[in-house]
């Protein structure tokens, strides 16, 4: 299972804060599961395909699209950070 | 050692406790930052607009380790006696104050540096957000160039 969360503006385009999924046999990576989960929401489209400004986490590290992914991974998705 | 929370801080509180956990200390640096009433004015031809609130989101778990992260990674770069961060999250008005930074050492420069390090990762690579409410709009906060900038400065260092 992967637990995937979403943050600030990613949070509101993508209509929800987490979601849980099986692993997908088909899902390597992060770029995987990015694919994967424009299959499953097409709305993502609109978050997911202008991605410069999308940062991922994989167990609370950011981490870029080729990041490999394991059963249980905790992965986020969110805008560059702006506090202070 | 480091807070995330919604409540207020103290500032005198925070430098007693300091200065008691440094033992002996030749300097403490503090540095506070608080909500402004305008907002994105300055150097891109946008207007200022003025906040009536502002709501911090972070990634709870992560945004301690990130900060904790940040904070060791002063510890080795200067000698610090002591180090406090707090960040506050949740809906703020302006001119409450959101973050704090205190560094304690022997000596100055080395609590002034470690203070500006600090801040500069905190706020490219700690897990907080910025949303921004002006009357009936509200948009988040964009990251700007000069936050990347100032983290760049420390690369060669």
């Amino acid at each position: 299972m992967l637990t995937i969360h979403y943050f600030a503006s990613v949070r509101e385009a993508v209509e929800r804060s987490e979601e849980q999924l099986e692993l997908p046999e088909n899902v390597a990576n992060i770029g995987d599961l990015i694919e994967h989960l424009l299959l499953l929401h097409p709305h993502f489209e609109a978050v997911f395909h202008n991605d410069l400004n999308i940062l991922i986490a994989v167990n609370q590290t950011v981490v870029d699209k080729s990041q490999a992914l394991e059963p249980g991974d905790e992965i986020a998705f969110f805008p560059p950070m702006t506090g202070g | 050692m480091i807070s995330v929370q919604s409540e207020d801080f103290s500032l005198e509180q925070e430098y007693q406790k300091l200065r008691t956990e440094a033992g002996d200390v030749g300097a403490i640096v503090t540095f506070t930052g608080i909500v402004r009433e305008l907002y994105g004015g300055t150097g891109d031809k946008r207007v200022a607009t003025k906040t009536d609130t502002l709501y911090l989101e972070h990634y709870p778990g992560m945004t301690e380790t990130s900060l904790a992260n940040i904070v060791d990674a002063a510890q080795k770069k200067w000698p610090l006696l002591a180090v406090r961060v707090i960040h506050r999250v949740g809906e703020l008005k302006p001119q409450e104050q959101i973050v704090f930074v205190g560094t304690a050492s022997g000596h100055r420069q080395d609590a002034f540096d470690a203070a500006q390090y600090i801040m500069d990762f905190l706020k490219s690579r700690a897990p907080f957000w910025k949303k921004q409410s002006s009357g009936k709009d509200s948009h988040w906060v964009d990251a700007r160039v000069s936050d990347a900038e100032a983290l760049a400065r420390w690369q060669d260092s």
